[in-house]
């Protein structure tokens, strides 16, 4: 090796220590949006769950349960299309679509984005639908102040154990669709069970948004997301740690 | 496929602090508890360097098993999965090691194409 920059002289290679976390760029982005948040008095609630879960059901009925009292966005990701992005600007909400094409999870550049076109008011309520997954969006902190996971009933009771790095992530867990429960054979008291063995510190609440069941008991845990000081991600697993 | 960012954004983070040198190795800490697949970042790694200064680069992957605390207890062991499960019978762990997607170090070439401009 020589002397003078630890080159190998023979290959003529030298080699740079570069000591740095792969989502360090991500990172430093997600902290300038909670940042850019924290100054407005806004909170960023990111929702995920797998396709079909109830995430944009539960934002119409939100929507309308909160009917302007306070300023409300959406921040839509999806592969394609703006199915869900027109379902919430029917109602009058101010939403931009984020389509990701083959990407398969929002990150905090694309959060930046979105937050600059919304130009949003203090105190706004920021609901980020994450695209359909319950794999990729667990690793992409976005910035934002409080993670949400939503399971369906549908989907077995057995996911917190399956997918444990979105579950040891979540700040509060959905269990949606519940008017299904006399027809499935699902064990809340397992699923419960699975959760709290997974994560005993997130908060599970039931909800069937469309019938408004657990809509009250939703609409209490956004109000104290706004009064608790907002930190990091406080439960989120980080790949570049 | 999450790995398909992952490896996008450790071949940026390279680009960014390589230049102008071709890289012909890079050495990555993958924890075994971090989510990210070796095979898929493999794959990845191949796609996206292509047409950029680590195309052809090596890429090995080290990693290192994981390592906990339990909240409960305190007690610290060896986690060999999320699931592992702590002598107190908890699974509320929190990591020490093993959920780290690092680059450690490249090797890089000085490219006798750039040096003949």
């Amino acid at each position: 090796m020589c002397g003078t920059c630890g080159c190998d002289e023979q290959s003529g290679t030298r080699t740079l220590e570069l000591e740095r976390d792969v989502l360090a760029k991500n990172d430093a982005i997600a902290e300038h949006n909670r940042l850019k948040l924290n100054a407005l008095d806004a909170v960023a609630i990111n929702l995920m769950s797998s396709p079909g879960s109830g995430k944009t059901t539960l934002l119409e009925a939100t929507i309308t349960a909160v009917d302007g009292r306070s300023p409300v966005a959406v921040v839509e990701g999806d592969q394609a299309a703006s199915l869900d992005a027109d379902r919430l600007r029917a109602l009058g909400c101010r939403t931009v679509q984020l389509n990701t094409g083959s990407g398969c999870h929002l990150d905090a550049e694309m959060l930046d984005r979105a937050l600059a076109e919304l130009d949003l008011e203090p105190g706004t309520l920021v609901f980020v639908e994450n695209v359909g997954n319950l794999v990729c969006p667990a690793l992409f902190d976005l910035g934002e102040q409080r993670r949400v996971v939503l399971a369906a009933t549908t989907e077995g009771e057995d996911k917190p154990l399956k997918y444990p790095h979105m579950f040891r992530a979540a700040d509060l867990v959905l269990l949606t669709k519940t008017d299904l429960l006399p027809h499935l054979d699902f064990d809340e008291g397992h699923f419960a069970s699975h959760l709290n063995r997974i994560n005993p510190r997130a908060r599970l609440l039931h909800i069937c948004a469309p019938r408004g069941d657990g809509m009250d008991q939703w609409l209490d845990w956004l109000r104290s997301a706004r009064s608790l000081p907002s930190g990091s991600a406080s439960a989120a697993p980080s790949a570049s740690s | 496929m999450h790995e398909l960012s992952i490896a996008k954004s450790m071949v940026d983070a390279v680009l960014e602090q390589t230049a102008p040198d071709r890289v012909v190795a890079v050495h990555l800490e993958l924890g075994k508890l971090s989510g990210v697949e070796v095979d898929a970042i493999d794959f990845c790694f191949d796609v996206v360097t292509r047409g950029t200064r680590l195309e052809g680069a090596r890429l090995s992957i080290e990693q290192p098993a994981g390592q906990g605390r339990c909240r409960r207890c305190g007690a610290e062991f060896a986690v060999t999965s999320l699931l592992s499960e702590c002598a107190c019978g908890s699974l509320d762990i929190e990591l020490s090691s093993g959920d780290q997607v690092r680059i450690r170090h490249v090797e890089v070439k000085r490219d006798v194409r750039d040096l003949r401009v």
